[in-house]
């Protein structure tokens, strides 16, 4: 189990050293990303198995124990995560082969997908949060380079925009850290569970809780510190965009998730209440962001904000069943945003614009291309029965328990207008003639390659949505991991609370 | 049921495999499919009334949220679901002809039977959920359909109205769903519905309300009646199917399932039964305007729906009776006469009522149809239709509601003339194609339908008892002594009946002045709903531009004003607000060295702000740096002092280097924006330095920093404490920010050199 604990992190650097080592090899460099993200895939899933049936894993790095050194610690959430990032990931290789943009292949392309998946899960495995700082400084990195790579100019305008406002979040982060060290005396998540539930004077807690939320929230793109995603989503080649719309903002929410359960209680910080707020904001912001635009990959990436919204919704709620339904969120988002993210780029690679106006006649041109873009679509909006029904049926259910009238009113209202986004993409690209004369068609790229992880993620949006009942119940669970600390700092640090 | 619901479900999903094996045959030999279901429905129904009972089925599902795929069929769930499938046996054969030689017919059909599953789970659906689940899919499977000529912007913009305010609808019908569900502690609408103690429960008439706004969207009751007519793009076998005798009766189909608990709100009679009746009024006006067969046909079943949310919100048992045929009758003539429509158009491609006459000749069997439906819903005996509006008038609630069924009547009357007689009688006019009859597959449905019509009012006792008795008994909630009789004698009704009558046939002789008298009615439609609906939908378009504009300026400066201020006004508030601020007795008195380094700083500080040249400033600040690094020197953390001197030389050093190539500083920002940056960086200045300052007095809990002194050479085998810390103690922090440090090299390296667009593959 240890092996398996460390390999999510180690793997990818691995795999990310072999592909620096064979630099000029852009053909072998292929073959290990595609086979190593695939191993990833199976031992992330091994993993996951593992700890449902045997509980919360815990790996003391160097042997040294808890709290002194760095502990990694995987409960089913953090195993969640890793799962969905090394399906994003090997989703991501496939499309990149198949994307063929060589130029950008043979300056480091897959080394730094390697790196930022290693930083992510490491975010989701570390149990230490100077660590998980750390990791967002890896993933900030790599992102960084991923998205600049290849310098086109709306590449770098997004770029500095997007390094400038994560690295102030870095800043915020590190600040929170240092300050909570400071009073603390501890950077290990359980020992700082332990030592927060047993203090009277919160008040630096509260102000250090809000650092965090302001750094996380930076990350995971709440209102108003979403600025720097819709500035860059949109620039990258499609595959870039596709992995960052399905990672880079779900370890923010992850972060807030695990923070703001594990240490900054509602009992202790009364932030909740504020986070319940924002992601009602949130929700607004993004999805009415999204009916301004007129671009495919713009009006995704508002959508991205939006959806964020609902995810820490089911947190401010907190719920045992509202904290399932923002991992069920999650699961669901992650898949659905990458795939069509990944459409997108299709479409941009055959028809050489994401421009609604320029585009048209998809539903001819391109019919299982129009079935393959309704399931996320459809499932984004909340159409029964795929899965993005039961992620905002979970969290709907959850705030009737509480009677969180305002809550209500908000999701479903936003789910009505991402409804409206996506008919609107539907209607103009599928639906709608092509505007003459048609937009140039770029045939030269090899598409079929592509169409698999296409496929594939939109098959686990159905079987996500038809298999509701054991996904929940695996939600669920991690859900009340989350609601009882308890096991998580037995797991770690072998005392109980 | 579920055998049911899986035939059709699969039917539909290998439509194409069909298609691609049969042709255009393949329609006609699906139709089999909801014909076996009705043939078997019809088993169960026999079955099922000798127990006057109802079928459960109960699949569980997730039972951690208590939801089970439970199905129920009574009387009610049983007349729908044979109007489902026996209408839509009919109406997949007719498509099979209609589409003839048209690729587009395969994804017709295959839309069509995926409706019929879907609308089958909503009348068979005992569980909340999944009535939801198969709710959504009705809209959807709708929106395809109505979109189905998607190359036309009109039938574009129709489908996304249609999805957009039955969607609207279902989200209020979840929302008043889950109340409803929790208040009575079950998702089981069969044990919802008996429980008694529910109206008391106080979320009871919101989630009625919620509900209602679910239903009457659905069923396009005034003030949200509007997508419907114009939902008349679809092929004419969806409308004479979805609009106007299966989906849009899904929300009367729900308020008749809730009728036993709704009764018990004071908005069933409030509320249901005057939007009813207003809806019965507004659409038959409207109709009389039209000139387009299928809008014509439209209104009045905007209209009937009306009429049948009426009577379900008068909560009697004669209301309910009159609902259930009134229900089956509509449904019968106006699928009818929409196939009818459809012939007509497909065959001498005319919409225009009055390009229309004579056809009767050219097409003998359509006119029979056509003829036998529009009697039905003229309301003359002997007909479903006369049964319904005698029954209608038995109900009666008062002389308002009286007046107002008797004018719908009245228009009924005309438009069945308009829509059912007029076009095949008279002389034959030109069309733009030459007309002749249609394949038996179209006129077989309204043949069939409307000779139903008749026959089931003919044998009303039987009628009566195996289909109306059940279908009420089960809206009411109990057993009740229900009868059917054809003839009533000479009473009020009667008379009613025969004033609605004459009031029809006054309506077809005397159009212009009666058109004249509505006019108002159907001008004042211009600024009714669908006109808000195209402003709101613009409102939120511009408005979301505005709003955009504004949060995403494009100016990198607003961004960070807008996370600075979220941390003043989060962060900063709590601070003020619940940190004890230490106060500075425990400060040890200020010395000479202090001040000297304090004020260098304030010194250097003031130089980089003022400074108009960009090397000043940048030695400025890195005096501000050494000078820090002063302190950390007077303060005994040496090693710490010397890692920012190096840090702060290379700094210094990088950015001369850099700024070097770039043209010269100039002052850009306005003097207000200034003064604003002023303020917020001094805010937050101050709000830092203060949190470090009050968190240096706040610990909670000793740090645990001993373990790496006493272990690092003892366990750890290093002198150096920092060292083995970095090293050993967090080595994994290391090996993260080592990768760091690589990725930024390879990422400085590719961005100098890679430039794809401007200077391609300058790599080289």
């Amino acid at each position: 189990m240890n092996g398996l604990l460390i390999a999510p992190v180690l793997l990818p650097l691995l795999l990310g050293i072999l592909s620096l080592l064979l630099w000029h090899h852009v053909r072998a460099q292929r073959v290990i990303a595609v086979a190593g993200t695939g191993l990833l895939t199976l031992l992330s899933l091994r993993l996951l198995i593992g700890i449902y049936r045997h509980g919360i894993q815990v790996v003391h790095l160097g042997n040294w124990e808890a709290p002194f050194g760095i502990s990694l610690a995987a409960d089913l959430l953090g195993a969640i995560m890793v799962v969905l990032a090394s399906i994003t990931g090997f989703a991501i290789a496939l499309y990149s082969v198949g994307a063929n943009e060589r130029q950008r292949e043979c300056f480091g392309y897959y080394p730094l997908v390697h790196i930022l998946i290693m930083g992510v899960n490491g975010a989701f495995l570390t149990g230490d949060i100077f660590n998980l700082y750390v990791w967002f400084e890896v993933m900030l990195m790599s992102s960084f380079v991923l998205l600049a790579l290849g310098g086109e100019k709306p590449q770098i305008e997004g770029g500095v925009k997007y390094m400038a406002l994560n690295f102030f979040s870095s800043v915020i982060f590190l600040t929170a850290v240092g300050l909570l060290y400071g009073v603390m005396g501890t950077l290990n998540l359980a020992d700082l569970a332990v030592k927060v539930r047993g203090t009277e004077s919160t008040g630096m807690l509260v102000v250090i809780g809000c650092l965090f939320l302001a750094s996380f929230g930076i990350k995971a793109a709440i209102f108003p510190l979403f600025f720097w995603l819709p500035a860059s989503y949109h620039t990258p080649p499609p595959a870039v965009s596709g992995l960052f719309a399905g990672l880079l903002t779900k370890v923010g929410v992850y972060a807030m998730i695990r923070l703001f359960t594990l240490i900054f209680t509602p009992d202790l910080v009364h932030l909740h209440g504020l986070i319940l707020g924002l992601a009602a904001l949130t929700m607004v912001t993004g999805v009415l962001g999204a009916a301004a635009q007129f671009e495919f990959r713009r009006i995704l990436s508002f959508h991205i904000v939006s959806q964020i919204g609902y995810m820490i919704l089911g947190l401010g709620l907190f719920t045992p069943l509202a904290l399932a339904g923002s991992i069920f969120y999650l699961m669901h988002h992650i898949i659905v945003k990458t795939n069509l993210f990944l459409i997108a780029g299709i479409v941009h690679y055959r028809f050489g614009t994401g421009e609604l106006k320029s585009l048209g006649g998809l539903y001819k041109t391109a019919p299982w291309l129009s079935l393959l873009f309704l399931i996320p679509a459809l499932s984004l909006a909340g159409i029964p029965p795929l899965s993005g029904f039961f992620a905002k049926l979970l969290l709907v259910m959850a705030a009737v328990d509480i009677h969180a009238w305002g809550m209500i009113a908000t999701a479903l209202g936003v789910s009505l207008l991402t409804l409206y986004s996506m008919t609107k993409i539907w209607n103009e690209a599928f639906w709608k003639d092509a505007p003459t004369p048609p937009p140039p068609a770029r045939t030269d790229q090899s598409t079929i390659l592509m169409m698999i992880p296409v496929i594939l993620l939109a098959t686990i949006t159905v079987v996500i949505g038809f298999g509701a009942g054991p996904v929940f119940r695996l939600a669920l669970a991690a859900a009340n991991q989350l609601m009882n600390p308890s096991d998580y700092i037995h797991a770690v640090l072998g005392v109980s609370p | 049921m579920i055998g049911i619901l899986t035939l059709l479900l699969v039917g539909g999903f290998l439509t194409p495999l069909f298609y691609r094996r049969w042709g255009d045959r393949t329609a006609s030999r699906l139709a089999l499919l909801p014909a076996l279901s009705f043939l078997l429905l019809v088993g169960m129904g026999g079955s099922m009334s000798g127990q006057g009972g109802i079928h459960l089925i109960s699949l569980t599902w997730i039972p951690e949220l208590n939801f089970t795929l439970s199905f129920a069929l009574d009387g009610l769930s049983l007349l729908f679901a044979l109007l489902i499938t026996g209408i839509g046996a009919f109406v997949v054969w007719y498509s099979g002809a209609y589409f003839d030689g048209d690729p587009t017919g395969c994804r017709f059909v295959m839309v069509l039977m995926l409706f019929m599953a879907s609308m089958l789970g909503v009348v068979f659906a005992d569980h909340v959920i999944v009535l939801f689940i198969f709710w959504e899919l009705t809209s959807f499977t709708s929106f395809l359909l109505i979109g189905h000529n998607h190359r036309e912007e009109a039938a574009r913009k129709a489908a996304l109205q249609a999805l957009l305010v039955t969607g609207a609808g279902g989200l209020f019908l979840l929302a008043g769903l889950l109340i409803l569900a929790r208040a009575g502690g079950s998702y089981e609408l069969s044990s919802l519905i008996t429980n008694t103690s529910l109206p008391a429960h106080p979320l009871f008439n919101e989630a009625i309300a919620l509900i209602l706004v679910g239903a009457f969207t659905k069923s396009a009751q005034v003030p949200f009646h509007f997508w419907l007519p114009n939902a008349m793009q679809a092929p004419s076998p969806a409308s004479a199917y979805l609009h106007s005798s299966t989906m849009v009766k899904a929300g009367v189909y729900l308020l008749a399932r809730l009728h036993p608990l709704g009764v018990e709100s004071w908005l069933w009679s409030d509320v249901v039964a005057p939007i009813g009746a207003l809806t019965l009024f507004t659409g038959a006006v409207m109709a009389y305007g039209q000139v387009y067969l299928k809008r014509l046909l439209a209104y009045t079943t905007v209209s009937a729906l009306g009429g049948m949310t009426m009577l379900i919100g008068f909560g009697s048992p004669a209301a309910a009776k009159a609902a259930v045929v009134f229900l089956l009758a509509h449904a019968l003539y106006k699928a009818s006469l929409f196939l009818v429509a459809g012939i007509i158009d497909h065959e001498t491609g005319e919409k225009h009522i009055d390009r229309l006459g004579g056809l009767r000749t050219l097409m003998p069997w359509t006119a029979l149809g056509a003829g036998l439906a529009a009697v039905s819903m003229m309301g003359l005996p002997p007909t479903l239709g006369f049964l319904g509006k005698e029954l209608l008038y038995a109900a009666d609630r008062g002389l308002v509601y009286l007046s107002i069924s008797v004018l719908a009547g009245m228009f009924f009357v005309y438009v069945a003339y308009r829509t059912g007689v007029r076009p095949f009688v008279g002389l034959h006019r030109v069309t733009q194609k030459p007309g002749h009859e249609a394949p038996p597959a179209m006129w077989a449905g309204p043949m069939t339908l409307g000779g139903l019509s008749i026959l089931l009012a003919v044998f009303a006792s039987v009628t009566g008892k195996w289909i109306v008795a059940p279908a009420a008994q089960a809206v009411l909630g109990e057993p009740t002594a229900i009868k059917l009789v054809l003839w009533h004698g000479w009473n009020r009704e009667l008379m009613l009946s025969l004033l609605t009558l004459g009031l029809g046939v006054a309506a077809i002789l005397l159009v212009r002045p009666v058109s004249r008298l509505f006019s108002p009615v159907s001008r004042a439609a211009v600024i009714g709903p669908d006109a808000w609906y195209r402003a709101g939908l613009k409102g939120i378009q511009q408005g979301s531009v505005g709003l955009t504009r504004i949060l995403q300026s494009g100016y990198l400066r607003a961004y960070i004003d807008s996370i600075v201020l979220f941390i003043l006004l989060t962060a900063g508030w709590h601070f003020l607000g619940k940190v004890p601020f230490p106060g500075f007795a425990e400060l040890h008195a200020v010395d000479i060295n202090d001040l000297i380094l304090v004020s260098l700083l304030f010194v250097a500080i003031a130089g980089a702000l003022l400074s108009r040249s960009r090397m000043a400033a940048i030695a400025s600040l890195g005096v501000i740096g050494y000078g820090i690094a002063l302190i950390f020197v007077l303060y005994g953390a040496p090693d710490l002092a010397m890692t920012q001197m190096v840090i702060e030389t290379l700094t210094v050093i990088l950015l001369v280097l850099a700024f070097y190539h770039l043209p010269k500083f100039a002052l850009r920002s306005s003097r207000p924006a200034r003064i604003r940056d002023f303020a917020l960086a001094t805010a937050v200045a101050l709000f830092t330095g203060a949190m470090t300052y009050a968190a240096s007095f706040g610990e909670i809990a000793p740090p645990i920093s001993w373990f790496y002194s006493e272990n690092s050479w003892l366990n750890a085998y290093g002198k150096n404490v920092v060292n083995v810390i970095l090293v050993d103690f967090r080595a994994m922090d290391t090996l993260g920010e080592i990768t760091v440090l690589t990725v930024a090299a390879l990422g400085a390296m590719a961005l100098l050199k890679l430039r794809i667009g401007g200077q391609k593959g300058g790599g080289s």
